[in-house]
């Protein structure tokens, strides 16, 4: 019972997580937007979500690390995920080799938090419909 | 939760764009310092930003990697009556662009809005998410 409960608010949890992902990322790029060679990162939102729904990378383990130098411990079989954040093409280029366009940043950001809540909002439905089954024969 | 990270991210963006800030400030108050406690003319300072890792492994925050001192060759001014003047009557006046770094104040405080703006929004996000099921 408890895991029909679990798997029917699943989906939008994942969605919400890999929104949150994105959104963070974004924020990332809009705080770098003057940091020389940086290059402006982004996720395609569909193959992270088709990812995290197959309990993909979305929930990386870290592996504990005691030096700088050693290196991330991501599952090694799929080191180049479609879900994984890729570099955004370059459009206009810049002099410091910096690629974010903060044009396109904003607006992502605000696409992005917009569709995060809507994704509130449904996980927000399923519960009260939930509720209002456990409670109808009251 | 990769939300609150977004405050890590903006907020140490925010520090760096107001020690920008604090650069330019310094740059133009000692924009017509002939001298300074070394004797020589003041030199104008520039920060240099870098990304530097942040709690998830795939969004950088950034922090001023360093302080470096403009590189550009000093004013020289022909004054003969300045206290410093060499025996020419020319004066050796600070490296400072005020132009320069007038545009240098606009975009930094263009881009620490922005900073605030993002936290702003991840913070309303959050809230929100705190009234699920209500």
């Amino acid at each position: 019972m408890i895991n029909k409960l679990d798997s029917f608010l699943s989906f939008q949890q994942s969605a919400l997580r890999v929104r949150g992902q994105r959104q963070e990322l974004i924020a990332a790029n809009i705080a770098n937007a003057d940091t020389p060679n940086y290059k402006a990162k982004d996720v395609e939102f569909g193959d992270a979500m088709k990812s995290a729904m197959n309990g993909g990378n979305s929930l990386k383990v870290s592996v504990a690390k005691t030096s700088d130098r050693h290196l991330d411990g991501t599952n090694g079989n799929n080191e180049n995920a479609p879900g994984d954040p890729k570099f955004r093409k370059d459009t206009q280029g810049n002099v410091d080799g910096n690629t974010v366009d903060m044009d396109v940043e904003r607006n992502q950001f605000a696409d992005n938090g917009i569709r995060y809540e809507a994704s509130l909002n449904m996980i927000s439905g399923q519960v009260k419909e939930m509720l209002a089954a456990i409670q109808s024969n009251s | 939760m990769s939300l609150f990270n977004v405050f890590n991210i903006s907020g140490s963006a925010m520090s760096a764009q107001s020690q920008r800030l604090n650069t330019v400030a310094s740059n133009l108050a000692n924009a017509d310092s002939a001298t300074s406690a070394n004797g020589k003319p003041y030199k104008a300072k520039q920060v240099v930003f870098s990304a530097m890792p942040s709690n998830s492994p795939d969004a950088n925050a950034v922090k001023v990697d360093r302080v470096v001192e403009d590189a550009s060759p000093p004013k020289i001014v022909y004054d003969p009556k300045h206290p410093l003047a060499d025996k020419n009557g020319y004066v050796t006046m600070p490296n400072v662009n005020v132009t320069e770094e007038m545009v240098n104040m606009i975009s930094a405080s263009r881009s620490y809005q922005n900073n605030v703006e993002t936290m702003n929004a991840a913070k309303t996000m959050l809230l929100k998410t705190l009234t699920i099921g209500n």
